[in-house]
């Protein structure tokens, strides 16, 4: 199991505030205010097109709706271009690839370049994790490309990447609270 | 068994010729992308110790439907996971079973594709005639094709296969529809969509069909649901040549040696006490890494013996009726009246939520349905949505699903088997063992 990527920070908080669609803003403050790091988060959940499996998707989805955020799942066998267009729809603070058919690093890969070439969603943050195939020799060369591409986190799988991964959108949830109370 | 026969030579005849003899017809999942390692596969089912029939499960790039992903591995001799069967020469496939399948060793095609055609055809022309899936059993969990482009493909592709009898074989299909996600799903939805797919098939023009069953979580609720699945099959079936295959465990496999044999023999027995006529097996290796030939064989060998033991030992024990018929029953009579065309009913049944499977998150699924295990391993529902189940269900509220509830849920019957006492185990941790099932491996790799 690889040690998480611990030295990746949350995106700039400042940009996924200014990202939110109109909406969102009513979303967010109709939380108590005493309670910000609670707030939730517009989050899509998804998959990449070549993945079938549906479990770890349904996983993810109570994961973080457990953590207070309201997910979009968009389900397996995603294809780019669905992806792309629901996040110009909905303008999420968190976009999480899970996937477990061992393609991910090329799947993920393409899916971040072309996520990135949109200009209006080259600041949203993006983590994929799961059976990546990158855990043999070379992973490390592999989740360095992955980072370099594009994506905020990297999680090959494993308890530890979940405890990573939930300490990742716990760090993300304040950073944008934090914004939008300042 | 009931209704015609089929040719000789036919799948369905050769499963309805070894039930009439007390054997138990074992059958492994296997597909290799060379075609002399698919044929080594199988020569070694053929040899093994156990009334057999042989797999050729195609690849995902098949099943995906694309082909020029798979034309392009195979130009690499690239290692594929799944047998090519539309980009290999028919000439290929011919001399992977030649002299090797047979009226006493028939081979179905496993795939998984809700854009069935090309794969059918190629099948076809390579001599074969029994094959698996259905219009919703292969849509709804593996792909997000709209539901109603998988009936359209599925019903040309019926139309296609029926064409075979033109050789003097009987084409046979089997429905996948109680195998649905593999594990979660209550039994009366698998039996309800098990016969649904079937009744789909004979509007088709199919006559030779088998009904699944994939083993859940209690070994008695099992033999009451594949009981019911026989009667709705003798009531709606009647004039089709069908059997009933059970599938050994399709979620979360157990990772020890014993719990994995443990969980095998018990769907052997299941199979034997519910006169079931097939057995889809499983291997002591599934948790960890695509099974091997050998693998393959000591489970197909393993099956055969517990279910030969258990037919010598069987002594007929009424099953309690707990109202899976029932519910059923009740599901089936809502579809069907929907319409005369099955596929248009299956349709609409999705979409106003009659038909509505758990945790499946495919677009055309409402998505409202839950189900749990109660504390004597029951699988029941705790929210049944708009299915027509309120005058015979009463759901029990088991609060909101949590994440580790789901993870105890998915992993309850590999904790039973490996022998962990449930109490005692951590479910809120993440399987870690390496490779394993689908389920298995989406789990642990969900991050």
């Amino acid at each position: 199991m690889r040690v998480p990527p611990h030295d990746v920070q949350p995106r700039p908080c400042g940009g996924s505030a200014q990202r939110r669609a109109p909406g969102q803003d009513n979303l967010l403050l109709a939380r108590p205010l005493s309670h910000p790091v609670r707030r939730g988060l517009p989050v899509v959940v998804t998959s990449v097109p070549s993945d079938s499996h549906n479990w770890n998707l349904v996983f993810l989805q109570l994961v973080l709706e457990e953590l207070g955020h309201q997910v979009a799942n968009l389900g397996p066998c995603v294809p780019d271009g669905l992806l792309i267009a629901e996040c110009l729809r909905l303008r999420p603070a968190l976009v999480v690839v899970s996937t477990v058919n061992g393609h991910g690093f090329f799947d993920g890969m393409r899916l971040i370049r072309r996520f990135r070439a949109r200009q209006e969603l080259a600041a949203i943050p993006v983590v994929i994790g799961g059976k990546l195939g990158i855990d043999g020799s070379g992973g490390e060369w592999n989740r360095r490309q992955m980072l370099s591409a594009g994506f905020d986190a990297v999680y090959e799988d494993g308890a530890a990447s979940m405890v990573a991964f939930r300490s990742y959108v716990g760090r993300l949830t304040a950073s944008v609270n934090t914004s939008v109370d300042g | 068994m009931s209704g015609a026969a089929g040719a000789a030579g036919s799948f369905g005849e050769f499963v309805a010729r070894a039930h009439r003899a007390g054997r138990l017809v074992v059958q492994p999942r296997m597909g290799m992308s060379r075609p002399q390692d698919m044929r080594a596969g199988l020569v070694a089912t053929k040899r093994a110790a156990a009334t057999t029939v042989g797999t050729i499960t195609v690849d995902s790039y098949t099943r995906m439907g694309d082909h020029t992903a798979a034309r392009a591995a195979v130009a690499a001799k690239a290692s594929l996971n799944g047998y090519p069967i539309a980009t290999h020469d028919a000439d290929v496939t011919r001399a992977v079973l030649e002299g090797v399948a047979g009226p006493d060793f028939p081979v179905q095609v496993r795939h998984g594709s809700p854009s069935p055609e090309s794969i059918f055809a190629a099948l076809i022309e390579a001599g074969l005639h029994a094959t698996e899936g259905g219009p919703v059993s292969y849509c709804l969990p593996y792909s997000r094709a709209p539901l109603a482009d998988s009936i359209r493909n599925w019903t040309r592709a019926c139309e296609l296969l029926v064409q075979v009898r033109n050789t003097d074989a009987e084409p046979h299909l089997e429905t996948f529809g109680g195998c649905m996600m593999g594990q979660l799903c209550p039994p009366s939805l698998l039996i309800a969509l098990s016969v649904l797919e079937c009744l789909f098939f004979r509007q088709h023009g199919i006559r030779s069909v088998s009904l699944s069953y994939a083993q859940q979580t209690s070994p008695d609720q099992d033999a009451e649901a594949v009981l019911a699945l026989r009667r709705l099959a003798a009531e709606w079936l009647p004039d089709m040549d069908y059997h009933v295959v059970i599938y050994a465990y399709m979620g979360v496999y157990p990772r020890t040696p014993d719990g994995a044999l443990g969980l095998l023999a018990e769907a052997a027995r299941l199979a034997v006490r519910t006169s079931a006529s097939r057995l889809i097996v499983k291997t002591v290796s599934e948790a960890h890494r695509i099974p091997s030939v050998a693998d393959n064989t000591n489970a197909l060998e393993t099956a055969a013996a517990v279910a030969a033991a258990e037919r010598r030992v069987l002594v007929p024990v009424p099953v309690q009726d707990t109202g899976i018929y029932a519910e059923a029953r009740a599901l089936m009579y809502a579809v069907l009246g929907l319409g005369e065309d099955i596929g248009r009913a299956l349709r609409q049944a999705f979409q106003l939520g009659y038909l509505d499977i758990p945790y499946c998150l495919h677009p055309d699924n409402a998505r409202q349905t839950r189900s749990y295990i109660d504390e004597a391993g029951r699988l029941l529902w705790s929210n049944t949505g708009a299915m027509p189940l309120h005058r015979i269900v009463r759901p029990t509220t088991r609060g909101e699903l949590t994440a580790s509830g789901l993870l105890a849920a998915l992993s309850y019957v590999e904790r039973k088997y490996d022998g962990i006492s449930i109490k005692d185990s951590a479910v809120s941790q993440i399987p870690a063992a390496e490779g394993g099932t689908d389920a298995a491996g989406e789990l642990k790799g969900a991050y």
